[in-house]
């Protein structure tokens, strides 16, 4: 793929510059200086440009660290192209740094030949010694490799809004207009979307937005004399061919939240999420407490545990439970779950995994709560675990969730992680009416042969009847006590223990037997190597493979959704293929279930370092393999978004 | 769904509401009693057993549901008040009575039995406080006097005992009150906690025969009860003790500490006790700083306060939050096709309808 970094002319005014396919830009500066929200319209005129896109927003896990620090920088990476987009992007072509500590932390990351756009203006002596400089690195002929463009983007922005008689320190605060202005320009943009946006949120002072439109223009204008003056280029991402239909952005978040709306409602049931503050999860939270219209009542519990506790109630009561968290709260909420394997209700577990353990990494992610999905609790307690593997992904598993919940009666957990959670892509929006509608039945008579009550008797999918209490005649107990298998009465005798654990562990396994098999996600039914991948990993894994096999190798992806139980003919489809490597965020969880299941000999790839794997580390991994060199331990890609050790080297 | 009518009254006997199920306490315990006392108490108002739900969390005390004929779940241990919780959201209508003892109430489950009374989800919690975790054979609980031997304290209990009443009043609890298993006020006692709409706290002392066996019999025993027992009943002078029993005596408020104090009442010739002239206090159910005081009175120099020690309605958790949802979807389109499509978005291939 050609990018803008393929020739160091390619950005700033060379002669013979490919039209590039994608381009990868990450805004960064201070957690003050709105790069998440620059970011995020950024995304959104890329998106109406047609473009197809990936985002990866990276914040400090600190609300408001000090202003200047390595540690408070906030940045927004995008990549976007003519071609199918599928992760962020491995390296930057450009670079905006909003400050000495944003271009410390983030100039590594950079393309060789990429282009550094710096607000030379906070390049003073109290910012360098902030991001620990000795020198400004925009004098000292450090920055070598790369193109550098430094202007006073401070001093230019305070002269844009200079009619509209704002303080000094609200003026500043339109510098991130100024820089989408600029690079509005660069990739030749329609900058009325963003002055309609900017109109509405600034509807009650419109001093601002003016001043906010002002900058914007002027940035866009920048870009324009410059070019006449040299370095700055104008590129045109060709847009990308898709589908034809209506598109929007969407985060894993909200795709979550639209999902399992969708869910509840094929499911004919009012929806009931109990949940606890914790990231990356609180924003399903915050997102379904404004549906409440699609019948959703949401529940902001005392801890996990009452979430979790609260929601099994609700689908006691014959409401769809709901509740979501990550790593900690999802190990607080394991004995509930618990129970809701032993009542046999309804519940699904939404688990944005975080880096771990403990408190671990808050705002980085990781694929490390696998083991506790599957196997997490006390007892034999057999749980379907689906993940979603991108954001707009989010959607449909939240759906699939809430089908194997009401028609297996049991509790599902949905694992998504810090990347979907946060990162945005197009998404063709879906119909609603286009999915199979899964309508919960409750009990309303007794159904024992001899007409007594039979809380659990069991269904051809070995499901038990809902009873929702307030049905006239069916009053019953139920609990975490091990019951006789048809009246659920207490009963702890050796034959109703054994009939009952395994009736628990067949319903489990059945739902293998209403999902679609297995697919390839990309390659062929027998290869010498198939890379076998769940959850978040899917973009780069594909493209990785998209890469190899163009130059020939014979390499499959093989992308699992149903996580537990796995698909009938996933062990099957395995061994034919003569090596098996799976890329996992996490010390190697998926591989040795697959071992485990299969006997397969799965080699794994790991990398723990709170970023997600680039489409190079995976590529490499699969020419190793390919060589005889297969699986291992990633590094920390230093290139990759500021992590710890390249701000604490 | 969130209509708040009453219940309409329900013919039941006690019978009706005994399950087949064998009851599996000891051989005296008090929960025999406490269950005889709710299952008299269930027809007198007008339950329906399809609509009452009996919630527990984990303990001796908390088998309750298995044995009353309504709906029952027995949950783990301490959480009982957020299944409660989840419960009255989904389904306001339903009657939701939660089982729960000194240890799954007190230790493993304070912070839930803390947040169901700040929140005020219309229940009636029955606390039976054995002063002991039974179901684990005998170890000391939070409710333990000092000194208590047990399993896990063999040279007596040194952490001093939470007062369930206070820490329920600490909680923003609006209805306290207290009985005892086999105590024949404590129906009555029950009655007004169904009556009260809002989250009812009520301590019930129980006689754990095996492990703690006899250990409220200082006021509990029929023997003394008189001048043991402070039934505390709305407009009524705070008056124990008989003639017959030693003497007439009252509580009355010490205005110079600001605390109670128990005053001897003279009988006027009549026989009728002057208690305005010994200054015993009238019991107002709606006074929280009495209600403070009569659940922190040292047993000993003073009565046992039993009855209903407080009792003042606000509005109810599930009925606040179901109004407030119920506002936000007023006048609303609850339409999921559009709502997918909300926000910016655009078209491709300019053949897509727009979605409705
Ligand atoms: C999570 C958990 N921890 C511990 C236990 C063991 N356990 C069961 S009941 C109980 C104490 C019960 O005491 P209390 O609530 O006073 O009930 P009682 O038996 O006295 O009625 C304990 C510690 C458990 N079931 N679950
Ligand atoms: S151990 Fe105590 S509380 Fe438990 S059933 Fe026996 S007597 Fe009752
Ligand atoms: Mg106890």
């Amino acid at each position: 793929m050609a990018t803008l970094a393929d020739g160091p002319d390619a950005l700033t005014g060379g002669k013979e510059t490919p039209a590039p396919e994608a381009v990868v830009v990450r805004f960064a500066g201070d957690s003050g200086d709105g790069m998440q929200l620059t970011g995020g319209q950024f995304t959104l005129s890329t998106a109406l440009a047609g473009n197809d896109l990936a985002t990866f927003p990276d914040f400090p896990a600190e609300i408001r660290a000090p202003q200047g620090t390595l540690f408070g920088v906030s940045a927004f990476q995008i990549n976007f192209g003519s071609t199918d987009i599928e992760t962020a992007g491995d390296q930057p072509d450009v670079l905006v740094a909003m400050n000495p500590a944003a271009l410390k932390t983030n100039v590594g990351a950079l393309k060789a030949g990429g282009l550094i756009i710096a607000d030379s203006g906070e390049f003073n002596k109290r910012n360098l010694e902030k991001a620990k400089y000795e020198v400004n690195p925009l004098e000292d002929g450090s920055l070598e490799k790369w193109q550098l463009l430094a202007f006073d983007i401070s001093a230019l922005t305070l002269e844009a809004v200079k009619p509209f008689g704002l303080g000094n320190k609200e003026a500043l605060r339109c510098k991130n207009m100024w820089t989408l202005g600029l690079a509005l320009w660069m990739f030749d943009r329609d900058r009325q979307p963003l002055i309609d946006w900017l109109n509405a949120k600034f509807k009650k002072s419109p001093v601002l937005a003016e001043a906010n439109i002002a900058a914007l223009n002027a940035g866009h204008a920048y870009g324009e004399t410059a070019e006449l003056a040299g370095p700055l280029k104008q590129y045109h991402i060709a847009p990308v061919e898709s589908e034809p239909g209506l598109y929007r952005t969407v985060t894993g978040a909200e795709a979550i939240s639209l999902g399992l709306v969708a869910g509840a409602q094929l499911a004919e049931l009012p929806m009931f999420f109990g949940g606890y503050p914790i990231t990356p999860a609180s924003a399903i939270l915050h997102n379904l407490a404004k549906l409440k219209e699609y019948g959703v009542t949401t529940f902001q519990a005392e801890d996990e545990i009452a979430a979790i506790a609260s929601a099994i109630g609700a689908s006691y009561a014959g409401q769809l439970g709901v509740t979501s968290s990550s790593g900690p709260g999802i190990a607080l909420k394991g004995e509930a779950m618990g129970l809701a394997i032993m009542t046999e209700l309804p519940l699904v577990i939404v688990n944005s995994q975080r880096g771990g353990p403990s408190t671990g990494l808050p705002t980085k992610t990781e694929q490390s709560d696998l083991y506790q999905a599957i196997y997490g609790r006390n007892g034999d307690a057999p749980m379907p675990v689906i993940a979603a593997r991108s954001p707009a992904d989010c959607f449909d598993v939240a759906i699939e969730a809430c089908r194997i919940a009401v028609e297996y009666m049991t509790p599902v957990m949905l694992l998504t992680d810090g990347y979907i959670a946060n990162a945005a892509e197009p998404w063709k929006v879906p119909d609603p009416s286009a999915y199979t509608p899964f309508p919960a039945k409750f009990l309303t008579e007794k159904n024992g042969p001899d007409g007594e009550l039979l809380p659990f008797a069991r269904d051809e999918k070995g499901a038990r009847p809902w009873i929702k209490p307030g049905t006239p005649g069916l009053m019953h107990r139920i609990g975490g006590i091990e019951k006789n298998p048809g009246t659920g009465n207490i009963d702890y005798s050796p034959a109703s223990h054994q009939i009952m654990t395994d009736a628990r562990k067949a319903k489990v396994d059945g739902v293998a037997k209403g999902i679609p098999p297995q697919d390839i996600a990309l390659g062929d039914e027998s290869d010498t190597l198939a890379v076998v991948g769940w959850g978040s990993t899917y973009g780069p894994i594909h493209q990785a493979v998209r890469r190899a096999r163009r130059k020939g190798l014979k390499v499959s992806h093989i992308h699992v959704r149903h996580v537990w139980p796995l698909p009938e003919n996933l062990g099957d489809l395995l061994k034919g293929y003569d090596k098996i490597l799976v890329p996992e965020m996490n010390t190697g969880q998926f591989k040795t279930v697959l071992r485990d299941q299969y006997l397969v000999d799965a080699k794994p790839l790991n990398k723990t370092s709170g970023q997600p794997f680039t489409i190079a580390e995976i590529e490499a991994a699969i020419m190793h393999a390919l060589g005889g060199d297969i699986g291992g331990e990633v590094d920390a890609d230093a290139t990759q978004l500021p992590s710890i050790k390249s701000v604490n080297p | 769904m969130n209509d708040m009518t009453p219940i309409a009254k329900f013919q039941t006997t006690i019978k009706d509401w005994e399950t087949d199920q064998e009851v599996r306490w000891c051989p005296g315990c008090g929960d025999y009693a406490i269950l005889k006392a709710v299952q008299r108490t269930l027809p007198e108002i007008g339950a329906d057993p399809s609509k009452t739900v009996f919630v527990s969390g984990i303990g001796c005390s908390s088998r309750f549901p298995y044995y009353v004929e309504s709906y029952g779940f027995h949950t783990i241990h301490g959480r009982a008040p957020a299944f409660a919780t989840g419960i009255k959201l989904a389904n306001p209508e339903l009657d939701v009575w939660l089982i729960t003892g000194d240890g799954d109430g007190m230790s493993i489950g304070g912070n839930h039995t803390m947040h169901i009374l700040r929140r005020n989800v219309n229940t009636q919690i029955l606390l039976f406080n054995n002063e002991i975790y039974g179901l684990t054979k005998g170890q000391y609980s939070p409710t333990s006097r000092e000194g208590t031997n047990s399993p896990t304290s063999p040279l007596g209990s040194v952490d001093r005992p939470a007062s369930p009443c206070a820490f329920a009043l600490g909680a923003g609890a609006r209805f306290i009150a207290r009985g005892f298993d086999v105590s024949k006020e404590l129906p009555s006692v029950l009655k007004a906690a169904h009556a009260h709409q809002g989250a009812a706290f009520v301590e019930i002392f129980q006689n754990c025969i095996v492990y703690n066996k006899d250990r409220f019999e200082d006021f509990a025993a029929p023997k003394g009860a008189e001048q043991n027992q402070l039934w505390v009943k709305h407009g009524e002078p705070m008056l124990f003790g008989s003639v017959k029993s030693g003497g007439i005596r009252g509580i009355a408020l010490d205005t110079k500490t600001l605390s109670l104090k128990v005053v001897d009442v003279a009988t006027s010739e009549d026989g009728t006790p002057d208690w305005q002239a010994a200054g015993v206090i009238v019991h107002n159910v709606k006074n929280r700083a009495v209600a403070h005081m009569l659940v922190e009175m040292p047993f000993g120099p003073f009565p046992m306060a039993l009855g209903v020690i407080y009792d003042d309605p606000r509005p109810t958790y599930e009925a606040t939050a179901l109004a407030q949802d119920e506002q936000a979807r007023a006048g609303k389109d609850a339409n999921l096709a559009k709502l997918l499509g909300k926000g910016q978005t655009w078209t491709v291939g300019g053949t897509a309808a727009d979605p409705v």
